[in-house]
């Protein structure tokens, strides 16, 4: 218990996806203008990468490393991701028309998300866990280390929209407007999540 | 080299491949949502301007009110005239309605030369910017601007900004009215295409101060209003307003108007030349 408590908690806050790792940066800039749409992403990221996670981990443990085929993990998870979120879609627009209204336009869009390819590689690993290190996550350390970068996904979203809407108010310089403050900003917030390094360590000690 | 393990590892990916799309094929075709046809044709009439002057959002919104039954005017068009409205009574199969045309106006003559300016305004160059400051730098606060916010909002680009005030091309202009939202001072609105006469003043000031602040001011002093055969003008917080439902078109009003800023106008004509009526 306290083993899925420490991955979940240093995949939201020390190996964030977007901060520390820097993936997935086309939506943290792109949809972060507002905090509901940040929402929104955020939302759907979560949901993908906890259903990526569960489709792809059967797959390289039950069919690539049988056949030793490990090299050929990306091509397959990007083929295994995509279709799932088209199935995801076609079934959310049949059964749950809320949600798919919900997450509109975003869920295509995460079909090629580097993040939710990342988090299905990722938990084959390395991972300090508790002072120790584990390569390869089991099947339910993967689904919480999905959810935990999802989280974490959700997190910088969230923050980063509400620190864009202060910056993008006449104060700021002519020449900086736009995407260069934007960056700069980024790149604040991600040193500012460099402040979070020793805590899991210390936090479950 | 061994073929073997190239084969292997075409047959797993190809298999996977495969067993994707045999599940997205069989998904899309048992789990498809139907899209209403009616929807999808009335659509196709709108003209896809998403002004917003049938009362939805956008053409979409109208076309689903349409399709579901919620509304069966079809006349709310009015980009779109008589001609989206015809296709649409056909669709729907119900009886055709007339679209009342209608122009968007500036009730306003407050030239550079006639309206003197009151201050220097130094700041940023729109009219909403401008209006929160002691409500523009003109000496009529009704009058228009001339930054021309209208003619950045137009879609149609039919707004021009001639000698400090807003003139709208009749000939271009669909009567969406997106430029009578976007006056700060609210001196546009849309009037039938079928109007003779037309007001230039939007000014509520008093008589002595309208004449002050504009050489061609409505000064509220009831000529018109006297004159009219009709009834249809009536003067209201110091400014002529014409009814136009019963307005007959005399142009008795314009003759009396000291300030002459009643004026005989023919939309029809021009409006005509470019839109089927």
């Amino acid at each position: 218990m306290k083993e899925l408590l420490i991955i979940l908690m240093s995949s939201v806050l020390v190996d964030n996806y977007v901060l520390s790792k820097t993936l997935g940066i086309c939506p943290f800039l792109g949809v972060s203008k507002k905090i509901d749409q940040a929402v929104g992403m955020g939302i759907a990221v979560i949901f993908v990468m906890i259903m990526a996670t569960a489709a792809t981990w059967p797959v390289q443990v039950y069919l690539l490393d049988p056949n030793g085929l490990g090299y050929l993990q990306t091509i397959v998870f990007i083929l295994v991701i995509a279709a799932l979120v088209q199935f995801i879609e076609i079934v959310l627009k049949k059964f749950i028309p809320g949600l798919h209204k919900a997450l509109g336009v975003y869920l295509p869009l995460i079909t090629t998300n580097c993040a939710v390819l990342g988090v299905t590689i990722d938990n084959f690993g390395n991972h300090s866990v508790g002072g120790e290190i584990i390569t390869g996550l089991n099947f339910g350390q993967s689904l919480v280390y999905a959810a935990g970068s999802g989280l974490g996904f959700l997190l910088a979203m969230v923050l980063f929209s509400g620190v864009r809407s202060r910056i993008d108010g006449p104060t700021t310089p002519k020449v900086f407007r736009g995407l260069p403050v934007t960056l700069i900003a980024a790149s604040v917030v991600s040193l500012a999540f460099l402040g979070f390094g020793g805590i899991i360590d210390n936090l479950f000690k | 080299m061994d073929f073997r393990l190239v084969l292997i590892a075409i047959a797993i990916v190809g298999l996977i491949g495969l067993a994707c799309a045999v599940i997205l094929a069989l998904a899309s075709y048992f789990m498809s949502v139907k899209v209403d046809e009616k929807y999808t044709k009335i659509r196709a009439c709108l003209p896809g301007a998403n002004c917003g002057a049938c009362g939805y959002t956008g053409c979409d919104g109208y076309a689903k009110a349409l399709a579901d039954g919620t509304v069966s005017k079809t006349n709310l068009c009015v980009p779109g005239a008589d001609t989206t409205s015809r296709a649409l009574s056909d669709i729907l199969g119900v009886a055709f309605e007339d679209v009342e045309e209608k122009v968007a106006y500036v009730h306003c003559n407050g030239t550079c030369e006639a309206a003197p300016k009151k201050a220097e305004y130094d700041g940023i160059g729109t009219c909403r910017s401008a209006a929160l400051t002691f409500g523009g730098p003109n000496s009529c606060v009704y009058g228009c601007l001339g930054f021309g916010d209208c003619a950045d909002a137009c879609p149609e680009n039919a707004i021009c900004m001639n000698d400090g005030i807003a003139r709208i091309d009749i000939r271009k202009c669909i009567g969406c009215g997106i430029c009578t939202r976007t006056c700060p001072k609210h001196i546009i609105s849309l009037i039938p295409v079928t109007a003779k006469t037309v007001i230039q003043c939007s000014s509520q000031a008093k008589g002595a101060q309208a004449m002050k602040e504009c050489k061609n001011s409505c000064i509220g002093c009831k000529k018109c209003e006297l004159n009219c055969e009709s009834g249809a003008i009536k003067v209201v917080n110091n400014l002529a307003a014409i009814d136009y439902s019963k307005c007959n078109h005399c142009g008795k009003c314009v003759e009396v108007c000291p300030r002459k800023c009643l004026k005989l106008a023919d939309f029809a004509k021009s409006y005509g030349a470019q839109h089927a009526l």
